[in-house]
C-alpha cells in the first residue's frame, strides 16, 4: 500500500479524491444545483447499488468462466447453459422441498457434476485442440437449450426466496429532507444486498482457495505452465476435472441466485454467456480479480446506462469493451500470457 | 449392405409417394411465433391457439388436409423474416399465420409484398403501421392492433380513477409505441399529462428494472406500464421488492394470462390494475366460456385461461380456414380467390363479431378490464365494460386519422 502511494503519488491522490467525492455523493444531502444536473439523489444511490449487486451476480457467473479458461484455455461457450440449468434444477428442488437453500446447494452440486462429466467425457478427448473444444461447447449449448425448452417450456419461472430475504431494507442514507424537517431514508431490496454479499463471500473463498491451499497452488501453477506441473508429478487431469466442476458449479449457483433476483426463462443462457464474455474481456481472460473488476464495471455501466439514458444504455457496455480492447487488449488485469 | 440398401429404397419410395399424394389434397400452412427469447412463453401459447382452430376444423378445410409447419423467431424483425423465408421459399407454404410481435409484423408485411401468391394472416403482432400505412394487398389482420386495444382505458384512468399525471414505462419498439399512443391520446385530450422526461423506453429482454424503478418520478398519480412476457414479470417482482407504491395502469399484455399465469409467487399487489385489450378472462358469454373450456381441456399444462396470444392466433387461423372453406380449398389461382373471400369474411369469434376494414385490419370489440383474484386464487382480468366495434381509426375518416402522425416515443406529446 505504502509502496504504491510512494511510486504513484499522482494516481493515489486522484483515487482518493474520487473516493471522497463518491462518499460525499452517497451520504450528503444533495444541494439543488446538483439535483438539477444529475436528477434526484434516490436515483443515483439506487443505481449505484444496483450496479454493485448486478456486478456481484456477473462475478458469480464469470469467475467460473475465467477459472476454466485460465487453466484449460477452453473457452466454454456452454457456460450460459450451466447457469440456466442450475436455475431450473434449483427451482424444481426448491419447489418440491420448499427449501430455497436446498435448491441452491443441489443446483451447485448437480451442475458441478455435469461440468465434471463434460470434462471427462468430451474435452479430455480433444485436449489441446482449442477450436474444436470451443465448437463443441457451442453445440452443447444449443442442444441443452432445446432440451431445457422441451422440459421446462418457455414459461417464466420465479423463485420464492425465504421471507427474511424478501422486501426492502432502510439504509442509513438520507435521500432528501422533507419540508417538515423529517429525513427521508433510502430503501433497498434486502435480497439484492444479499446477492452482493454472496458474491463478495464467494470471491473471498475463491481467493483463499487459490492462494492458501495446496490444490489452489497446483491450479495457479497449471495456469502458468501446464506441462511443468504434470512433469512434477501432479495428476493434471484430476485438477482439470476439479476446476471444471467448481467453475460449472458456480454457474449453477449463480443460476439460483440470479433467478431469484430476476427470473428464469429461455434465452437467459445466452444473456449471461454474453455478459461473462464481456466481463472477462474487460477484466482479462483467466484472472479472477480481473473478473471481479470487469463485473463491477459492466454492472455499473449497464445500470447507469439504463437509469440515465435507457434507450442507448446498452452502448455503454460495449463502449467500455471497445476502449479496453483498444488500449489494453489483454484486459485490465490480464497478463500477456503466451501459449506454452 | 444389400439389406440396408433395400430399406433405404423403400423409404425413398415412401417419401416420393407421400409427397405425390400431398400435392393433390393437402394445403401447407405455416405458423410463425416467437419460440425463443423473452417472448417464448407467449409464442408457445399462440401455437396452442393455432392448434385449437385446426382441431375445430378436424385439420381440414374445403375438402383438403391442412399440413401445419411451424417456424420460430425471437421477436426481432430479421429473425421473423428469416423464419418466414424458410417457410415460404423452402417448405412451400401457401398460407402463413404470424408473426407474434409488433416490429416483426412490420417486417413480414414488407416481405408479403414480395410474395404475392402467398396469403399472410397476422398472428398477434399489433403495431399500427402494419396495416395503416403502406399496407400489403395479401396481409390480413383479423386480430386488432395495440391502439385499438387501449379503447376506453385513457378515459377510464382520467374520469373514474382520477389520474391527472402519469409516468410511462414501455419497451422500445413499435407495439408499445402503438399502445402508448392509444392510451395517451384520449387521456391527454381530456387534460391528462405525461411529461416526456417521465417516459422510459427499455430494450426488449431487459431483466433488471431496479434502476428504472429508482428513476421513476414520485410526483405522478400512476405509472402506465407496457411490457410483455418475461419483461413484465421481472418488472412487477422488482417493483414489489423495491417497495413501489404508485398505482399501475397496464398495457394489454402486461397483466395478461401470459404474465399472471407464470410460475412463482403470485403478484397480489397488481389486483385492481386497470387494463384494456381484445380479451377479458371473466367475460360471461357462452362463446367465450366454450373457448376457455376447449383450451383447458386440450392443454392441461397451458395457462389457467387462454392468453391474448392464443386468442389472436386462433382468430387468424380460423379466418384462414373459413376462407379456405369458402373457396373449396382451391389455391390454383395463387390464392386470389382466397384473398377475395378473406376480405369479405365476417364471422363470430369467442369475443364477438369480427370484420375487416378496407386496409384489411379488423374491426372488433375491445374489453376494459381490471385485475381481480379469481375463485381458485388465480389472478384474472374482470370485465368492466365492452367497447363495441372499435376500428383502427377510432371511427374517424382515414385521411383525418393520419393527421395524428406516426406512433413514436413522443406522440402524443401531452405537454
Amino acid at each position: 500500500m505504502r509502496r504504491f502511494i510512494e511510486q504513484h503519488t499522482f494516481w493515489s491522490i486522484v483515487i482518493l479524491l474520487f473516493a471522497v467525492i463518491l462518499l460525499w455523493l452517497i451520504f450528503a444531502v444533495w444541494p439543488q444545483w446538483l439535483i438539477e444536473i444529475f436528477g434526484r439523489k434516490k436515483t443515483f444511490v439506487n443505481t449505484l447499488l444496483n450496479g454493485l449487486t448486478l456486478g456481484g451476480l456477473y462475478f458469480l457467473v464469470a469467475s467460473g468462466f475465467t477459472l476454466i479458461f485460465g487453466l484449460m484455455r477452453n473457452v466454454n461457450l456452454a457456460h450460459g447453459s450451466m447457469y440456466l440449468l442450475g436455475a431450473y434444477i434449483g427451482y424444481e428442488v426448491a419447489d418440491t422441498t420448499g427449501s430455497w437453500f436446498l435448491g441452491l446447494a443441489i443446483a451447485f452440486v448437480v451442475v458441478a457434476l455435469s461440468g465434471m462429466l463434460m470434462q471427462t467425457l468430451v474435452f479430455r478427448r480433444m485436449e489441446g485442440d482449442d477450436i474444436r473444444q470451443t465448437l463443441v461447447t457451442i453445440a452443447i449449448s444449443i442442444i441443452v437449450a432445446d432440451l431445457m425448452l422441451a422440459i421446462w417450456t418457455g414459461t417464466t419461472y420465479q423463485f420464492t426466496p425465504p421471507d427474511w430475504l424478501f422486501g426492502a431494507a432502510q439504509l442509513p442514507v438520507v435521500s432528501t429532507i422533507r419540508s417538515s424537517g423529517d429525513a427521508v431514508y433510502i430503501k433497498y431490496p434486502i435480497y439484492r444486498l444479499a446477492v452482493f454479499f454472496a458474491a463478495v463471500a464467494v470471491g473471498a473463498a475463491l481467493w483463499l482457495f487459490l492462494n492458501r491451499t495446496k490444490i489452489g497452488m497446483m491450479i495457479r501453477a497449471g495456469v502458468n505452465d501446464r506441462d511443468m506441473l504434470s512433469a512434477s508429478g501432479v495428476n493434471v487431469q484430476l485438477v482439470f476435472v476439479l476446476v471444471f466442476g467448481i467453475g460449472a458449479g458456480l454457474a449453477g449457483f449463480a443460476g439460483v441466485v440470479g433467478g431469484t433476483a430476476l427470473s428464469i426463462s429461455p434465452g437467459e443462457d445466452v444473456r449471461y454467456l454474453l455478459a461473462s464474455l464481456i466481463v472477462v474481456i474487460v477484466g482479462g481472460l483467466g484472472s479472477v480479480p480481473g473478473a471481479a473488476i470487469g463485473a463491477l464495471l459492466i454492472g455499473l455501466a449497464e445500470q447507469f446506462g439504463l437509469a440515465y439514458f435507457p434507450t442507448y444504455g446498452v452502448v455503454v457496455t460495449f463502449l467500455i469493451m471497445v476502449i479496453v480492447l483498444a488500449v489494453r487488449p489483454q484486459g485490465l488485469m490480464g497478463s500477456s500470457w503466451s501459449r506454452q | 449392405m444389400l439389406k440396408i440398401l433395400k430399406k433405404m429404397s423403400l423409404v425413398v419410395a415412401l417419401i416420393a409417394f407421400s409427397t405425390g399424394a400431398m400435392a393433390q389434397d393437402t394445403i401447407k400452412m405455416g405458423a410463425l411465433a416467437t419460440l425463443e427469447g423473452a417472448f417464448a412463453a407467449l409464442g408457445e401459447d399462440s401455437l396452442r391457439g393455432v392448434q385449437m382452430a385446426l382441431a375445430e376444423f378436424g385439420n381440414s378445410a374445403g375438402g383438403k388436409n391442412i399440413e401445419l409447419i411451424t417456424g420460430s423467431s425471437d421477436a426481432s424483425p430479421d429473425s421473423a423474416i428469416r423464419a418466414a423465408r424458410k417457410l415460404v421459399e423452402q417448405d412451400g407454404i401457401q398460407v402463413l399465420v404470424g408473426p407474434l410481435s409488433g416490429s416483426e409484423g412490420l417486417a413480414i408485411k414488407d416481405y408479403a409484398k414480395t410474395q404475392p401468391n402467398v396469403t399472410f394472416l397476422n398472428g398477434s403482432s399489433a403495431a399500427q403501421d402494419t396495416t395503416l400505412r403502406e399496407s400489403a394487398e395479401n396481409f390480413f389482420r383479423f386480430s386488432t392492433e395495440g391502439a385499438q386495444w387501449m379503447a376506453g382505458l385513457g378515459e377510464y384512468a382520467y374520469n373514474e380513477k382520477g389520474y391527472r399525471t402519469v409516468a410511462v414505462l414501455a419497451e422500445d419498439y413499435s407495439f408499445p409505441y402503438t399502445q402508448v399512443f392509444g392510451f395517451l391520446e384520449p387521456f391527454c385530450r381530456l387534460g391528462g399529462k405525461a411529461p416526456l422526461d417521465a417516459r422510459f423506453w427499455v430494450p426488449i429482454g431487459n431483466k433488471d428494472y431496479s434502476s428504472v424503478i429508482a428513476a421513476l418520478p414520485d410526483d405522478v398519480d400512476a405509472i402506465y406500464v407496457a411490457l410483455g412476457g418475461a419483461d413484465a414479470i421481472n418488472f412487477l417482482t422488482q417493483y414489489e421488492q423495491a417497495g413501489g407504491d404508485a398505482p399501475l395502469i397496464a398495457g394489454s399484455i402486461t397483466v395478461d394470462q401470459s404474465v399472471l399465469g407464470s410460475k412463482g409467487p403470485t403478484r397480489k399487489f397488481v389486483v385492481g390494475t386497470p387494463s384494456a385489450g381484445p380479451i377479458s378472462d371473466t367475460w360471461d358469454n357462452p362463446n367465450w366460456n366454450a373457448f376457455v373450456a376447449a383450451y383447458q381441456e386440450q392443454f392441461p399444462d397451458g395457462f389457467p385461461s387462454p392468453s391474448l396470444f392464443a386468442h389472436a392466433y386462433y382468430i387468424n387461423t380460423k379466418a384462414a380456414l373459413l376462407g379456405l372453406e369458402a373457396v373449396g380449398g382451391d389455391l390454383s389461382d395463387g390464392g386470389a380467390a382466397l384473398r377475395a373471400a378473406l376480405s369479405a369474411l365476417e364471422f363470430d369469434t369467442p369475443t364477438g363479431m369480427v370484420k375487416l376494414d378496407e386496409r384489411r385490419n379488423a374491426i372488433a370489440d375491445i374489453f376494459l378490464t381490471e385485475v381481480i383474484e379469481g375463485p381458485d386464487g388465480n389472478l384474472v382480468n374482470k370485465t368492466i365494460s365492452v367497447t363495441k366495434g372499435v376500428s383502427q381509426t377510432f371511427g374517424l375518416p382515414y385521411e383525418e386519422f393520419l393527421k395524428y402522425g406516426q406512433v413514436s416515443r413522443e406522440n402524443p406529446s401531452c405537454e
